[in-house]
């Protein structure tokens, strides 16, 4: 029995031996290999967040100017009716363009004072519009009122205006000039933007702002999960627990499958030509856009509540079989509940990436430019992500800013949706 | 072979609760059970012996039509509670299972609290009009279960809380809450420890009184202990079947004798 003599010390000798120590550098080497790739992959996150919410901050302010109008009712309601439709028609540029030339009495000609009334938004006049409307007492009085500032007066404040003031640029150096003296005489600030919250979109950067399509979103969302959950809880649980398994649902399965990666932007084509084209439905509509999203959204219901259903343990089903539970008893009362959480994390992985959805929704034209926030799914409006292709399209600097303040708000939506699906998985997982 | 107390020899009486005759079952190509003939009688236990995959749990699963769930099982040969075929077309399955029972090899308590354990198969099979009358057969159940002492005072909280012995108590008492005429048993107590065990034997015993108990185990000496019959399977076949203290004692096919002597297995 030599072997059994000599065998401990081979194995004394491997110990030492370079096999060992390659074994464990191939370890440490597999460890950091992972290592670099978590770390390449948080780079570039933190790297789009750092751009992202470094253009985004700044347009959380809004460039305004404090000008003491005079609600003069001469010019707002000469005949003294208070009549809203005198009200609403009245010309109140005037009254932005008078206290103006109060501000700079020293700018005569009709250029200079063109020039003044162009560092002001379009959208001061409508604001002061709302205000006469919804409160007529200040007609014949005097307030002083912060409005917007026009988009390039607000880049140049901001220090973001491009190329220098030449005369024919956005603003030139006169222009730049009243500025930096209203600056100085404290008319001028920088206040929060709650028109980015609060309007819907604009031609004008200063006045457009999300939430026509946040309202949208929500709209089209709402759609989607009432078409897709129910649609894909069914197909599910009929599926898993009911269906036999032959060659058709082996078909219907690979089928599922195979819709999961289809293009969305063909979902978008298959709407603009059934939903649009054939059953006549309203164009840029919720309704029409939650339709194409649930489409696309169903296999992955279909899928996560297939493999919910699955994790399932079949000890549950036997136990309610075997107490003599019919086969919908048995689902309704005990495999579906118990597979829910699984199904609504899926389902809300599922919405988050049908709130991402751009292309689909550009076919059936909810890519329209729309100024109203819609209040019923058959009213034209848009959604988040495609509010942002929008703005990225726009050629003004100050859409820039607003742009990455609108990727923000998805983001912040998107991750809400994705940590309520972690949070839900959390609660709820079942140890058998 | 003095080491397995024989049980009580007390003859039981030719009263057949259920009858299989001529029973084959096959998993797709594969056939599991030859022409299995087994009689069950009433107020017995009966006990399946046998190696494992001699196809003793396929045919438990055929008495009350569990297998009906399995994909590609099929069933031929006549198999019939109090005379009456249950896998004629007539045969409401549902109702069959709540007059046959099951319970299994694992512990499989609903993610419920005790109560709705016990009271969720009266309640689907409407046998309580009211709520008082439903915390009455909870209450029975879980007392004929031995179970009543230890959990009265947490009925709310999750079954599977409990121990594994109570939870397979608990199983017991949801199986009996819906008045079943036989209860069928799965190993019941291959997932227990030997205390947990005796306690559900001991239940077995008291429960023949007024159930039929058809118990697959592994366990010789548990074949021994709590049943009045037994039938062993050996290769999807019944060798033998009979009195259990005959079985034990003189088994008269040499293969039964070489597997309770622990020769094959």
């Amino acid at each position: 029995m030599t072997e059994n003599v000599k065998y401990p010390a081979v194995i004394a000798a491997r110990r030492q031996s370079k096999d060992r120590l390659r074994r464990r550098r191939a370890e440490q080497r597999f460890r950091s290999y992972g290592m670099v790739a978590v770390a390449v992959s948080l780079i570039f996150l933190v790297g789009l967040f750092a751009t992202i919410f470094s253009k985004a901050y700044t347009a959380l302010g809004q460039t305004e100017i404090a000008l003491e109008i005079h609600f003069d009712e001469a010019l707002i309601d000469p005949e003294g009716t208070r009549n809203p439709t005198t009200l609403a028609r009245a010309n109140y540029d005037a009254l932005v363009k008078i206290s103006l030339g109060k501000l700079f009495p020293e700018i005569k000609d009709r250029r200079g004072r063109r020039a003044l009334r162009k560092i002001m938004s379009a959208g001061a006049a409508f604001e002061l519009r709302e205000m006469v409307l919804a409160d007529q007492g200040l007609i014949g009085g005097r307030r002083t009122v912060w409005l917007p500032a026009s988009d390039d007066a607000d880049m140049y404040i901001k220090g973001l205006v491009a190329g220098g003031l030449q005369h024919g640029n956005r603003i030139d150096a006169q222009q730049a000039a009243w500025l930096d003296k209203l600056e100085n005489r404290e008319q001028l600030a920088q206040r929060f933007n709650w028109r980015l919250f609060m309007a819907a979109d604009s031609r004008e950067p200063e006045l457009a702002g999300l939430r026509g399509a946040a309202v949208g979103s929500l709209l089209t969302l709402s759609i989607c999960l009432v078409i897709a959950f129910p649609l894909g809880v069914m197909t599910a649980v009929y599926l898993e627990e009911f269906a036999p398994r032959n060659r058709w649902t082996d078909l219907i399965e690979v089928n599922i499958n195979n819709l999961a990666a289809v293009p969305s932007i063909v979902f978008g084509l298959l709407g603009l030509a059934v939903l649009l084209g054939f059953l006549g439905l309203p164009r840029s509509a919720p309704l029409v856009g939650g339709m194409v999203l649930a489409l696309m959204t169903l296999p992955t219901v279909i899928i996560a509540g297939r493999a919910a259903l699955q994790a399932v343990p079949p000890s549950i089903r036997d136990a309610a079989f075997g107490i003599g539970a019919s086969p919908m008893q048995v689902v309704a009362h005990h495999v579906l509940p118990l597979a829910m959480p699984g199904i609504l994390t899926g389902t809300i992985i599922g919405m988050a990436r049908a709130l991402g959805e751009t292309a689909p929704l550009l076919m059936i034209g909810m890519v329209a430019f729309i100024v109203d926030v819609p209040t019923s799914p058959t009213d034209p409006a848009t959604v988040l992500p495609v509010q942002i292709f929008l703005w990225a399209d726009a050629p003004e600097r100050a859409f820039a800013e607003r742009t990455a303040a609108a990727i923000v708000v998805l983001l912040a939506f998107l991750i809400v949706m994705n940590l309520a699906a972690v949070l839900l998985r959390r609660r709820f997982e079942q140890r058998w | 072979m003095n080491a397995i107390a024989m049980s009580n020899q007390e003859a039981p009486a030719a009263n057949i609760k259920m009858r299989a005759a001529g029973v084959d079952v096959s998993y797709g190509n594969k056939q599991a059970l030859f022409s299995v003939n087994v009689q069950i009688e009433a107020n017995t236990v009966t006990a399946l012996i046998g190696p494992s995959g001699c196809g003793k749990s396929t045919f438990l699963r055929c008495l009350n039509r569990m297998n009906d769930v399995i994909d590609g099982c099929r069933v031929t040969g006549q198999i019939s509670l109090d005379g009456e075929d249950i896998y004629s077309p007539a045969i409401d399955v549902v109702e069959l299972r709540a007059r046959v029972g099951m319970v299994f090899q694992k512990p499989n308590p609903f993610p419920k609290s005790i109560y709705e354990n016990v009271a969720y198969g009266p309640r689907i099979h409407g046998l309580a009009d009211s709520r008082a009358e439903l915390d009455d057969i909870v209450e029975a159940s879980l007392r004929r279960a031995g179970l009543i002492d230890e959990v009265r005072e947490r009925l709310d909280e999750p079954g599977t809380g409990l121990s594994g012995g109570q939870q397979q108590r608990l199983c017991i008492a949801r199986a009996i809450a819906v008045e079943p005429e036989v209860i069928l048993m799965d190993e019941p107590c291959s997932a227990l420890d030997p205390i947990a065990t005796a306690k559900v034997e001991e239940l077995i015993d008291e429960l023949r009184a007024r159930y039929t108990i058809v118990i697959v185990t592994h366990s010789m000496q548990q074949a021994a202990r709590v049943s009045q019959r037994t039938a062993f399977f050996h290769l999807g076949e019944v060798l033998e079947q009979g009195e259990t203290g005959q079985i034990f004692t003189n088994p008269v096919d040499g293969r039964t004798q070489a597997y309770i002597t622990g020769r094959i297995g």
